[in-house]
């Protein structure tokens, strides 16, 4: 089948309905507004339910619901508008509901500006909400890997009965690339879930609640969800890496449009004989931290590039313990550095090495 | 020997936590007398608030979502228009409804979601240990009020059931009382009429319940009923406020 020129934040939405979401609910907000609109017009073809809420915070609440009651939901947003999902997110991981949430990053903090960034990494990884609970994280470096990782989020969610989260710096979203989608999934095939809010009829009433106020309970979920992201950090550690078949002295570790930019680099400066590796993380939680440590070990020196003032670098330092020193690089508000900035950077570390 | 009357099959036959001489208990039977009048438990879905009402979801025998604070309208939005077969209600007191879920049931209300909500005005948020509320009235006594609402500092107090009344999109709104029998049966009356608009795929409802709270209150229940009659009803009228015209789905 040809291959379609398409935005970003539209396939991202096709990628959904072809997932088999048939309910989104949303709000605008630049740099994704593109995402709702292309959906308001493309659920009523499908027989899906599009609404626009009157804000995120209402937005991830409506996701609460209609996970409730069983069926595949979806939001996006971008990064002052994830923070207003923090209360539903952390209500929906402890209720054991599956939702996909999409983030294109825009730079922060506060309302910060309207270009890419990758500033939202701790808060997805580590702190969207209160509690102790994991949203997993999946990071594309293109608009096909962003259609193939939502439709991934949507089949790990429900395997998990978790949110996750797909996040893209504002590039993504914004940029054209030719792109294949898989065949549609009816809506029919996925089974109505057991825990699902269906009415009670024949059955027992059911319920959808987080309050447990006997602490031996509240124990006890926290056990089940930790014992749960153990599974998840077992199984679902993704991650790509370049050029590291060969000898590399310095190991760039980059994700997303980043990881791009930085692999432009180190094409040209390989081809001058330099001898340098890229490490990709693509699931963000679970972070490939034995996968990493285990590459890391053959470079001299890691060189960690963001479009942040250092949020992924944590994650280095934890896979790498000390071993091995770590350069960082890092841009915000949306100044993107580009693969000739890179390679310079590059070019100058590895002069230091020897 | 006939059974005349019995527990209602929509509420599970439990030992609430309520306050005695608080009227929760009174409002929760007449919504489960309501659903099962109806014959529409086993598709009902109820929202259960964060207040004195968050264990709701133990005491309605039908499926049941606990919401996070305010957010009850948005919660019944997903479910609802995700399976606009079932009938979704939320509960909500003067706290969630009426500040933290001021914008919720705003455009809940506004965009006609097909829903019914319970909103129990005790002018007071009552689980936290009495609190003002946006409905508290002026000179009230509470703990964060503690020498009487100040209606020049925090301003009058919030009538929702004639904001709400206001709004373009047809819907119901009606303002209750369960401080005698006499209105118990009118409040119950208003409230079969909410779930049979939603039954019918009419509009949405809201029925606004004027409650006491004798703990938070510092009076005896039969004091407090006295209190409401003399001083939240005259501000907080009762009655219909709000229904959908016939061309809309309502009476001729």
């Amino acid at each position: 089948m040809a291959k379609i020129l398409m935005k970003g934040n539209e396939a991202i939405g096709e990628a959904a309905v072809r997932a088999g979401c048939r309910h989104f609910f949303g709000y605008p907000i630049t740099p994704q507004t593109e995402i709702p609109e292309y959906l308001v017009k493309r659920m009523p073809e499908v027989g899906g339910v599009f609404l626009q809420a009157e804000s995120e915070l209402a937005a991830s609440n409506m996701l609460y619901g209609a996970a409730g009651v069983g069926v595949r939901v979806m939001t996006s947003s971008s990064s002052p508008g994830i923070s207003l999902m923090g209360e539903a997110l952390s209500y929906i991981a402890a209720c054991e509901l599956p939702v996909v949430v999409i983030n294109i990053v825009r730079s922060g903090p506060g309302l910060g500006g309207i270009l890419p960034a990758q500033s939202d990494y701790l808060q997805a990884t580590k702190g969207m909400g209160h509690g102790d609970f994991k949203i997993i994280v999946l990071a594309p470096s293109s608009v096909q890997e962003a259609v193939e990782l939502v439709g991934l989020a949507f089949d790990l969610a429900d395997k998990y009965r978790n949110p996750v989260i797909v996040i893209g710096d504002g590039m993504i979203g914004q940029m054209m690339e030719p792109v294949d989608f898989p065949p549609m999934r009816d809506p029919a095939e996925r089974p109505v879930p057991a825990y699902a809010l269906t009415g009670a009829k024949g059955r027992g009433k059911q319920i959808v609640n987080s309050l447990y106020l006997d602490p031996e309970a509240c124990n006890q979920l926290n056990y089940k969800l930790a014992a749960k992201y153990r599974d998840v950090e077992k199984n679902e550690k993704r991650w790509e890496t370049y050029n590291c078949d060969q000898p590399y002295d310095i190991l760039v570790v980059a994700y997303g449009m980043m990881a791009r930019i930085a692999k432009t680099a180190i094409i040209e400066l390989a081809g001058q004989g330099l001898k340098l590796g890229l490490f990709r993380p693509i699931s963000l939680f679970p972070f490939p931290y034995e996968a990493l440590r285990e590459t890391a070990g053959k470079a001299k020196l890691i060189f960690d590039i963001e479009m942040s003032m250092g949020q992924m670098i944590e994650d280095v330092k934890l896979s790498v313990l000390g071993e091995k020193p770590i350069e960082f690089f890092g841009t915000a508000g949306g100044v993107v550095p580009s693969p000739e900035q890179v390679r310079d950077l590059i070019r100058g570390l590895n002069s230091r090495l020897s | 020997m006939k059974k005349i009357f019995r527990y209602p099959e929509g509420l599970t036959p439990l030992k609430t936590h309520y306050c005695p001489g608080c009227t929760h208990g009174v409002i929760h039977r007449m919504v489960a007398e309501c659903v099962d009048e109806l014959g529409v438990r086993e598709r009902t879905v109820g929202v259960a608030p964060v207040g004195c009402a968050v264990l709701a979801y133990n005491y309605f025998n039908c499926d049941m979502f606990e919401a996070s604070h305010g957010r009850a309208p948005a919660v019944a939005t997903g479910a609802k228009r995700s399976r606009p077969d079932l009938m979704l209600f939320t509960y909500q007191g003067d706290g969630d409804l009426a500040s933290i879920g001021g914008n919720e049931i705003l455009h809940a209300a506004n965009r006609g979601e097909k829903f019914t909500v319970i909103f129990v005005n005790n002018a007071i948020y009552g689980m936290t240990g009495g609190q003002m509320a946006p409905t508290t009235l002026p000179g009230q006594v509470t703990t964060t009020s503690p020498f009487g609402r100040d209606v020049k500092d925090v301003g009058m107090p919030l009538r929702v059931a004639e904001l709400l009344s206001t709004l373009r999109t047809p819907g119901f709104v009606a303002r209750v009382a369960v401080h005698k029998p006499s209105f118990i049966i009118e409040a119950k009356r208003a409230i079969r009429r909410a779930f049979e608009y939603q039954k019918a795929g009419t509009c949405f409802s809201l029925v606004e319940v004027l409650s006491i709270c004798p703990t938070n209150w510092g009076m005896t229940p039969k004091e407090s009923c006295i209190w409401l009659e003399k001083n939240m009803v005259p501000y907080y009228p009762l009655g219909v406020l709000k229904e959908p015209a016939a061309a809309e789905g309502g009476a001729s």
